[in-house]
């Protein structure tokens, strides 16, 4: 297997809202087609770690490497290009509610390509039908169900094929089966588009079903714990809270 | 031919050979050929697509043969495909996996004109009988709120009666001032030709009493208070907390409509009395200043000639024009749609609806006060 090749580098971010500090000393690298996890307890940051990096926030301290180039230090103009690659699919889908789903995942289309509108009508259809959705194009988001709209939120962030696709909490609120396909679909996305895939997620299932790679993140001591495949770190990692976390609180008993 | 699909028709097998780059930042490639080769040649029974010497590719190929594969379906054609990219096949069978779901794409209905006035007037009339529903909860809700029988928090209460009265006083101030001055100044020319601009004091004080300060703050309290609680209201809607209050077994019409309505019907009448004042003054700043007029002289002429009847009349309605407001406000947010838009169209009626009602209301108090006498 060929060399894993770094596609996002975290390096020493410090995070902050005003003067209330979030996370700290946070080191990591996201390969390219890796499909890496950001896990850890409800309100320890994660959310806010995945929108610093896509560039929503700035981080009060440390980089965001995207192939090598510093997110920050670079033009708000470069930047913008190189967000154009990011996929984003927010936790309660973000669709605008005005706008048809055709519409919705057609709005990417029409600002940032030249296609002309049967084309981009085209290009819709073949998106919504990856995700299952096929028919739905003149619908509003008020219309559809709640996992319905998570796909159509997953078509809006695939329109443009983007190079990274980040997912916030995509099964929160979806009954098991409908996870279980949500989580198919990022897969096979993440084999056709080649890309690499950031998910926000602590669902356990999910986590050793699809991820290569994860960081875990603690509310208390404010920084990352531990980084690695889940499954290796649910056989290696000694830290008690990572353990107690994978496993849903049960601690292994301890052996003397 | 586009140079990027080229066509090979052998007996019964249509060959479409794929080849350079792909890509949604390109026009897209044509499929007007093919169409038109098996609309001729209708022994065509199978179509083979062959992407040896394809380059680059994204969405806008899957996007081809998409539509190829939705085409031949149609067509009861078979389609094979022989050397595309492994990813490309998968985000096809990814696409094709899911049929159509057939019955559910909208059918855009074209009504005729009558249809439309038809639909119109059944929308209005719907919308009429759903605003008494709400008047007669409302009058109930306010009915128990006075009977302090109203479940809800008198902290909600205090804070809406903070934001309705005091922190109003800026604007009114100023829209009063100005109006006050706006009368002064109209008076003044026309009454100066006569020699009577004494009577600029009659006028003001006379149109501020009776008509403007109640009529002005009621504008502004639409557009500043009446859209605030057709957006908070709606807002809530929006975020389901109106559904939770029910649950909690919470009426919605006294728990959120009822205080929001008795912070404005206080309020009202106050700001009208302070909007007087200032009107007043406004009116007295441009006779001292324009018309050589004394600053008691101008008050004494407005305490002789206009009777506090004009005042109890201008109090009165803006009573009625607080529970207006107070109505349109609360009643566009509570039937609020929930999504964005919904909330800046309620908010939008919200002031419309308002305004109207005021001017409207006015207009039949003076034609009835006219009639009376009073």
């Amino acid at each position: 297997m060929a060399k894993p090749e770094s596609h996002i580098e975290v390096c020493d971010l410090t995070m902050k809202y005003g003067h209330k500090l979030i996370q700290q000393g946070l080191n990591f690298v996201v390969n390219r087609q890796d499909i890496f996890i950001l896990m850890g307890g409800s309100g320890c940051g994660k959310s806010t770690l995945l929108k610093h990096m896509i560039g929503l926030y700035e981080p009060a301290e440390g980089q965001i490497m995207v192939n090598r180039e510093s997110l920050w230090e670079v033009s708000s103009a470069r930047r913008r290009e190189m967000l154009q690659g990011f996929g984003v699919s927010y936790q309660a889908g973000a669709l605008v509610s005005s706008l048809t789903l055709a519409e919705n995942v057609g709005m990417p289309l029409e600002l940032y390509t030249d296609l002309a509108p049967r084309e981009i009508r085209e290009l819709v259809e073949l998106k919504l039908a990856m995700v299952g959705l096929s028919g739905f194009e003149d619908y509003y988001p008020s219309e559809i169900s709640g996992g319905m709209l998570k796909r159509a939120a997953l078509a809006r962030a695939i329109a443009l094929d983007p190079e990274v696709l980040f997912f916030d909490e995509p099964s929160a609120g979806l009954d098991p089966v409908s996870a279980r396909l949500l989580d198919d679909l990022i897969l096979e996305l993440s084999a056709s588009l080649n890309s690499t895939i950031v998910i926000v997620t602590h669902e356990l299932a999910s986590i050793f079903a699809i991820a290569t790679n994860a960081v875990f993140l603690d509310a208390e001591s404010k920084t990352m714990l531990a980084c690695g495949h889940p499954k290796d770190l649910l056989d290696h990692c000694d830290n008690p809270k990572v353990q107690r976390f994978l496993r849903r609180g049960e601690m292994p008993v301890k052996q003397n | 031919m586009s140079e990027q699909v080229n066509l090979t028709v052998n007996n019964n097998l249509l060959l479409v050979q794929l080849s350079g780059d792909w890509s949604i930042h390109q026009p897209a490639v044509d499929r007007g050929p093919i169409t038109r080769v098996l609309d001729e040649s209708v022994q065509i029974k199978k179509i083979v697509v062959d992407g040896q010497s394809l380059g680059k590719w994204d969405s806008a190929l899957v996007s081809f043969l998409f539509q190829l594969t939705n085409l031949a379906r149609k067509k009861s054609l078979i389609l094979d495909h022989q050397s595309l990219p492994e990813g490309a096949v998968r985000m096809l069978s990814l696409a094709t996996a899911v049929p159509k779901s057939t019955g559910s794409s909208r059918k855009h209905t074209h009504w005729s004109f009558v249809d439309r006035i038809g639909l119109r007037v059944v929308w209005i009339f719907r919308e009429f009988l759903r605003f008494v529903d709400f008047l007669g909860e409302s009058l109930f809700a306010c009915h128990r709120f006075v009977l302090g029988k109203a479940v809800y928090r008198r902290e909600d209460l205090l804070f809406f009666l903070q934001d309705a009265g005091p922190s109003s006083l800026g604007i009114v101030t100023l829209i009063s001032v100005l109006i006050g001055m706006i009368l002064a100044f109209v008076g003044a020319v026309q009454l100066e030709k006569f020699g009577a601009s004494i009577y600029v004091a009659n006028l003001v004080g006379l149109s501020m009493a009776r008509e403007m300060a109640a009529m002005m703050t009621a504008i502004i309290m639409a557009g500043r208070t009446g859209a605030a609680y057709a957006a908070q209201l709606g807002s809530m809607q929006v975020n389901e907390e109106v559904d939770a209050l029910k649950t909690m077994g919470i009426s919605p019409m006294e728990f959120l409509v009822a205080p929001r309505m008795a912070a404005l019907v206080l309020m009202m009448p106050l700001l009208t009395i302070y909007a007087n004042l200032m009107g007043i003054l406004g009116g007295g700043l441009v006779s001292v200043t324009m018309l050589d007029l004394s600053w008691s002289i101008y008050f004494q002429q407005i305490s002789h000639s206009v009777p506090l009847v004009h005042f109890t009349i201008g109090l009165v309605k803006s009573v009625i024009f607080g529970v207006l407001v107070a109505l349109s406000g609360c009643y566009m947010g509570m039937n609020s749609g929930r999504s964005a838009t919904a909330v800046g169209a309620a908010t939008t009626s919200a002031v419309v609806m308002g305004i109207v009602l005021i001017i409207v209301f006015d207009s039949l108090v003076t034609i009835l006060t006219t009639v009376l006498d009073i």
